[in-house]
C-alpha cells in the first residue's frame, strides 16, 4: 500500500496537508460515474477496468478522499455513444454522481464530452484518442488523459526520422484514428525529413482486413518503410500475410500502439523483431512506480497489468488529485482545480496541461523483440507527454475554445 | 504483371474464404428458408473450438486437418441443437421471425463466448508448415493460401454431389421446391430441417476453423462475418451454390484488385457490387425467383379498427404520457423520449414491412438522413431547431424515393438486401465526409433555447413521435393503405381493379423514409450529437426487432415492440455486465411464447 499513500501525499502537493485537515464534513462517499466500452472491446476494457478498481480500492484503504469513501458507478455504452449520452444523463440524474470519467472509442468520448459541455458538469477522458477532445472540440468542462494521436505519430517522428528510408508506404485502418495518425505522422516526419515520399496507402476497414491483397499492395510499391496502424485481430493478420510473404525483412517497420501488451501478446512467436514501437514493456521496466504498480496488480488480478490498466488506475490518480485540489467536489471548482494539478501514475508524474487540458502522461518507445517464444520491447525509453506537443500558439489556433 | 498475377491468386484465396462462410448459410437458406442470422456466431464458435482443440494436437498437417474436422463437427453438432431446440418451432411462424430468434442467440453466443475463452484474442501458432510460402512470379506466396484456393472449389464440388447424387440431397432439393408435397410423401420433415441446419452449421465452423492460422479467434468475428455471408449469398442468389461460389469470386477479386487502385474504397466495395448485381439481377447471378411456400403464405387477417377496449388502453396510455413531465424526473424524461423516437421509427418500418409487405435490412438509413439532415441545418445553416425538424423528414423522404426507384421492384430477402446496400453507402458517405465530420460525427445540435428543459423537449418529441406514429396509422387505415395491402396480398387482381401496386409500394416507402427521418431529428436533437452509428447495421437491426417483437401484422405492434424493446434494453444495460446474454435469452424466450410478437398474441387471445 505504499503506492496508495505516495500517490495521495504527491498528489495532493503543497495543498496537501491543510486540505486533509480541513476535510471535516464527511457527506457520503464522493462517486464518479464511468461509461465503457465493456462488452464492445472487452480486450482493452477489461484491464482497464481491473486498472480503476485497483487505484479505488487503494485510495480508499488509506482513507479514502478528504476523509470520505470513494465510489466509482460503472456503466457499459455497448460501443454507441448515442447510449453513452443517455447512460451519461442517467449517472447524473439519478445516480448523483460528481462527476463523468472513462471512454475509449473517440465518437462515443466526444458524445460525452458535449452532454458534459451541454450540462455544464466535469468529463475526464481516459482512453479515447481524437485529438478533436482536446482540441477541435475542446472546452473547459472536458480533460483528456491518454496520449493522443498526435502525440503518438510525434513520439515516433523522433525515431522515425533518422531511419535512412525515403520511400514510405502507410496502412492504418479506415476511420478517425487510423487517418488522423498517417496524416500528422507524414506532417512532422516531412517537416524533418523533406527528402521522405508517401508512395502508397491501404485504408482496410475496421476489423475487416483483407490482409493478403493489402499486403500484396504494399509490397507492390517497393517501399523503403511501412508506417502501421492497425492493432487487434487486424494486426495479427496483417503479421501473419507480411510474415510469410516477406514484407518486413529489410525495411523498417514504424508502427503504432503495437507493443501495448494488449496487441503485443496476440502476435506471439511471430512477433517481428525491430520495429519501431510506442508501448508498455511491462516485463522489463524496473523503476519504483511501475513496480509497486505491477505488483500489486499482480497480487489483486494474478496477470500482468496491460496498457488499458495503467490507464484505469491513472484515471482514478488524476482525479483525486484534482478533488484534493478543488477540496471538493463542486464542477466549476474542479474544473478550476484541474489545470496544472499534478498527479502519479505507473509511469511517473504527469500534469493536467492548462492550455488545453491535456495530461502529460506519455508512452515508451523501442523496438519489438522475440524473448522466449513471445513478443516483449527492447531498447525502450519513456517519453514524457510534455515533450512532443506542439508550441503554446499552435495549440492555441487548433482550440478554438 | 507480376503484382497483378500475386494478386489474382490473393483474391481467388479470398474467394474460397468468402464461399466458406457463405456456403452454410446459403444451404440453410435455401431448404429452411431461415435467415440465420447466428450464423457468424457458428464461424465464430468453429474458430474458438479449433482453438481449443488444435493447441492440444500435435502439429502436423494430418493433425491439423483432423483438428479442423473435429471443431467443424462440433459446431455442426451445436447447429443440430439449434434447430431442434428452438427453430423447429418457429417454422410456421411469419416470415423473418427465425431473424428474430437467431439475433437471439447472436446474443447469448456473444457473452457465452467471452465467459468461456476471455476477452483476449487467441492465435493459434503456426507451426512452420502453415508458414511456408511458394515462390511465384518472383514473390513469396503463402502456402497455405494456394491450400484454401484448392479447398473452396472440393467444398463446392462435394456439396454439389451431396445434393445431386445422395437420396438425402435429392430430398433436400424437393423439400426446396415443394415442402407440402414431400411431406405428403411421407418424408419426415424434420430429420431433414436439421440435418440440413447442421450441415450448414458445420460449414460455419469449417470456415472459422479454416480462417485461424490466418489470425485468431477474436470476439467480433461474428458480426465481421455475417454480413460479407449475407452479401456473398444474395449476389449468388439465395440456396444457390455454384451462385455462391461465383459472388465470392467477384467480390474477392474486386477487393484484391480495388485496394490497390481505391484504396479508400474498402468500406463499401462490396455493398457496391451488392447493389449493382441487385439492380441488373433482382434475384442474384444464379438465383430462382421462389415458389412461395404453400405452408408459410398463409393470407393474413384483414386489419380492423382497434375494438374500443383497446382504443381506451390507447387513450390511457397517452394520457400517461401527456402527464410524465409532471411526474418523472430529467432522466426518466429523456428514456421516454428515446422510446418515443424509437417508436417512430419502428412504427415507420412496419408501416412498409407489415402492409406493405416490404422488410428492410437498412431502415437506419432513413434515420441517419433524417438526423444529419437536422444536425446540419443546425450547425452547418445556423438554422433555428424547426427548420433542422422539418429538412429531416423531407430529406429522407426524398432519398427514400430515389432509393426507392430501385428497390420496390424487388422482394423478399433481395428487397431487404438492397436497402441495407444503401444504407451502407449512406454510412460510408457519412463515415468518409467532411462535411459530415466523418467518425467524429457533429457535436453541439441542442435543442433552442425555449425547448432546452427536458420537460418542454418531452412534450414536443410526444407530440412529433406519437403524432407521426398516429399519422401513418390514419394513413394505412385509408383507402391508401387498403390498396397498399391489396397490392401486398395479391398484385396481380390489384392491377386488374385498376391499381398500381409498384408506385403504391414507392409511395409507402418514401412515406416510411420521411416518418424514420422525423424520428432521426428528433433523436438527434434529444443526444446533442450525430454520429455515422445512427446508420451502422445494429440500428437498422433494432429497428427490425422492435417490429417482429412487437408483430408484423397488427397496427399495434410497432408500439409494443419498441417500448418492450428499449425497455428492456435500458433495464439490463444498467443491471448487468451479461446483459447481452439476459437480452438474448428473454427475446429467445418472447419468440417461443409469442411467435406472432407481443401485441399479435394479444390480438389473438381477443379473436379467440
Amino acid at each position: 500500500m505504499n503506492l496508495t499513500r505516495r500517490t495521495l501525499l504527491a498528489g495532493s502537493a503543497a495543498l496537501a496537508a491543510p486540505a486533509i485537515a480541513r476535510a471535516q464534513s464527511p457527506s457520503g462517499p464522493i462517486r464518479i460515474g464511468e461509461i465503457n466500452s465493456y462488452t464492445a472491446i472487452p480486450a482493452f476494457t477489461l484491464p482497464y477496468r481491473n486498472g480503476w478498481q485497483l487505484a479505488v480500492e487503494q485510495v480508499n484503504a488509506a482513507g479514502g478522499v478528504l476523509g470520505r469513501k470513494l465510489e466509482v458507478i460503472s456503466r457499459d455504452d455497448a460501443g454507441r455513444p448515442q447510449d453513452a449520452v443517455r447512460i451519461a444523463g442517467e449517472l447524473l440524474n439519478e445516480e448523483k454522481v460528481d462527476l463523468l470519467a472513462g471512454g475509449f472509442l473517440s465518437n462515443v468520448g466526444l458524445a460525452i464530452s458535449d452532454f458534459a459541455l451541454q450540462n455544464k458538469r466535469l468529463y475526464v477522458a481516459g482512453e479515447p484518442l481524437t485529438d478533436a477532445l482536446v482540441w477541435q472540440k475542446g472546452h473547459r468542462y472536458c480533460f483528456r488523459l491518454r496520449p493522443s494521436t498526435y502525440m503518438q505519430a510525434a513520439i515516433l517522428v523522433e525515431d522515425a526520422a533518422k531511419l535512412p528510408a525515403k520511400r514510405w508506404v502507410s496502412v492504418a485502418p479506415n476511420y478517425e484514428y487510423g487517418t488522423s495518425t498517417v496524416k500528422w505522422f507524414r506532417q512532422l516526419l516531412a517537416q524533418r525529413r523533406p527528402d521522405v515520399s508517401f508512395v502508397a496507402e491501404q485504408l482496410p476497414a475496421l476489423g475487416k482486413i483483407d490482409a493478403g491483397a493489402t499486403v500484396a499492395a504494399l509490397e507492390a510499391a517497393k517501399p523503403e518503410a511501412i508506417l502501421n496502424v492497425t492493432f487487434g485481430p487486424d494486426l495479427t493478420n496483417f503479421v501473419r500475410q507480411g510474415n510469410t510473404r516477406g514484407l518486413f525483412e529489410g525495411r523498417s517497420v514504424v508502427s503504432v500502439l503495437t507493443g501495448e501488451p494488449e496487441y503485443l501478446d496476440a502476435l506471439g512467436d511471430e512477433t517481428p523483431p525491430g520495429w519501431l514501437v510506442t508501448g508498455y514493456p511491462v516485463d522489463s521496466v524496473r523503476d519504483a512506480a511501475n513496480t509497486a504498480f505491477i505488483a500489486a496488480y499482480k497480487a489483486k488480478f494474478n496477470e500482468m497489468p496491460k496498457m488499458g490498466s495503467v490507464v484505469g488506475h491513472a484515471l482514478i490518480s488524476s482525479i483525486v488529485a484534482g478533488i484534493i485540489k478543488a477540496h471538493g467536489t463542486d464542477t466549476e471548482t474542479l474544473c478550476d482545480a484541474l489545470p496544472g494539478t499534478a498527479f502519479d501514475t505507473p509511469f511517473g508524474r504527469v500534469v493536467w496541461r492548462a492550455i488545453d487540458h491535456q495530461s502529460t502522461l506519455g508512452t515508451y518507445v523501442g523496438r519489438t523483440a522475440l524473448k522466449d517464444g513471445r513478443g516483449t520491447m527492447v531498447d525502450w525509453r519513456y517519453v514524457n507527454g510534455a515533450t512532443v506537443l506542439p508550441g503554446d500558439d499552435v495549440v492555441r489556433k487548433l482550440r478554438p475554445a | 504483371m507480376d503484382a497483378i498475377l500475386i494478386q489474382l491468386l490473393t483474391g481467388l484465396a479470398g474467394a474460397s474464404s468468402l464461399f466458406l462462410v457463405a456456403a452454410g448459410l446459403t444451404v440453410i437458406f435455401g431448404v429452411t428458408r431461415v435467415v440465420n442470422f447466428a450464423h457468424g456466431s457458428l464461424f465464430m464458435l468453429g474458430a474458438y473450438i479449433a482453438w481449443s482443440i488444435l493447441v492440444h494436437l500435435p502439429r502436423a498437417p494430418g493433425w491439423h486437418a483432423a483438428g479442423v474436422l473435429l471443431a467443424a463437427l462440433a459446431t455442426a453438432g451445436i447447429g443440430a441443437l439449434l434447430e431442434i431446440g428452438l427453430l423447429r418451432r418457429l417454422y410456421r411462424a411469419p416470415e423473418l421471425l427465425q431473424l428474430l430468434a437467431t439475433f437471439g442467440v447472436l446474443l447469448v453466443v456473444q457473452d457465452l463466448t467471452l465467459l468461456l475463452w476471455g476477452p483476449n484474442d487467441l492465435a493459434l501458432p503456426r507451426p512452420s508448415w502453415l508458414r511456408g510460402s511458394v515462390a511465384i512470379a518472383g514473390a513469396r506466396f503463402p502456402a497455405y493460401d494456394l491450400l484454401l484456393i484448392g479447398i473452396g472449389p472440393l467444398v463446392l464440388a462435394a456439396l454439389w454431389l451431396l445434393f445431386s447424387r445422395t437420396r438425402w440431397g435429392t430430398l433436400v432439393r424437393a423439400a426446396t421446391q415443394d415442402r407440402e408435397m414431400v411431406a405428403a410423401l411421407g418424408v419426415d420433415q424434420s430429420v431433414l430441417f436439421t440435418t440440413v441446419f447442421a450441415l450448414g452449421a458445420g460449414l460455419a465452423g469449417l470456415g472459422g476453423a479454416l480462417a485461424l492460422p490466418d489470425g485468431s479467434a477474436n470476439l467480433q468475428m461474428d458480426l465481421t462475418v455475417i454480413t460479407d455471408a449475407f452479401v456473398v449469398v444474395v449476389v449468388g442468389g439465395m440456396g444457390s451454390l455454384p451462385g455462391a461460389y461465383l459472388a465470392a469470386l467477384l467480390i474477392a477479386l474486386l477487393q484484391a484488385f480495388g485496394v490497390m487502385l481505391l484504396p479508400n474504397a474498402t468500406l463499401v466495395l462490396m455493398f457496391v457490387v451488392m447493389a449493382a448485381v441487385l439492380a441488373v439481377r433482382p434475384h442474384g447471378l444464379l438465383g430462382r425467383a421462389l415458389a412461395p411456400a404453400r405452408g408459410e403464405a398463409q393470407a393474413t387477417a384483414l386489419i380492423r379498427p382497434a375494438s374500443p377496449a383497446l382504443r381506451g388502453l390507447g387513450l390511457a396510455v397517452l394520457a400517461l404520457a401527456m402527464a410524465a413531465p409532471f411526474l418523472a424526473g430529467p432522466f426518466v424524461l429523456s428514456v421516454l423520449t428515446e422510446a418515443l423516437v424509437a417508436m417512430l421509427f419502428a412504427a415507420s418500418l412496419h408501416a412498409m414491412m407489415g402492409p406493405g409487405g416490404m422488410a428492410s435490412f437498412g431502415h437506419a438509413a432513413w434515420f441517419g438522413i433524417g438526423a444529419y439532415a437536422a444536425a446540419l441545418a443546425a450547425k452547418g445553416l445556423l438554422m433555428p431547431m424547426p427548420v433542422g425538424l422539418l429538412l429531416g423528414p423531407l430529406l429522407a423522404g426524398a432519398a427514400a424515393l430515389a432509393f426507392g426507384w430501385f428497390v420496390v421492384r424487388l422482394s423478399g430477402v433481395y428487397l431487404a438486401m438492397l436497402t441495407l446496400a444503401f444504407a451502407q453507402i449512406v454510412w460510408a458517405v457519412a463515415f468518409q465526409s467532411d462535411l459530415t465530420g466523418g467518425d467524429n460525427g457533429v457535436l453541439g445540435i441542442w435543442p433552442d433555447a425555449w425547448a432546452q428543459d427536458p420537460r418542454v423537449f418531452y412534450a414536443l418529441a410526444l407530440v412529433l413521435c406519437a403524432g407521426g406514429t398516429l399519422g401513418l396509422r390514419r394513413v394505412l387505415f385509408s383507402p391508401f393503405g387498403y390498396a397498399l395491402r391489396a397490392a401486398r396480398d395479391a398484385p396481380a387482381r390489384a392491377e386488374a381493379i385498376g391499381l398500381w401496386p409498384a408506385r403504391l409500394r414507392l409511395a409507402a416507402f418514401a412515406l416510411a423514409g420521411a416518418a424514420a427521418g422525423l424520428a432521426g431529428a428528433v433523436g438527434t436533437y434529444s443526444k446533442g450529437s450525430v454520429f455515422p452509428t445512427t446508420i451502422s447495421i445494429s440500428r437498422s437491426v433494432d429497428a427490425l426487432l422492435m417490429v417482429l417483437l412487437g408483430g408484423v401484422q397488427t397496427m399495434s405492434g410497432p408500439i409494443v415492440g419498441a417500448l418492450a424493446y428499449t425497455g428492456l434494453y435500458d433495464v439490463l444495460i444498467r443491471a448487468t455486465d451479461l446483459w447481452r446474454l439476459c437480452l438474448g435469452l428473454i427475446i429467445i424466450a418472447l419468440v417461443l411464447a409469442f411467435p406472432q410478437g407481443i401485441a399479435g398474441a394479444a390480438a389473438r387471445d381477443r379473436t379467440a
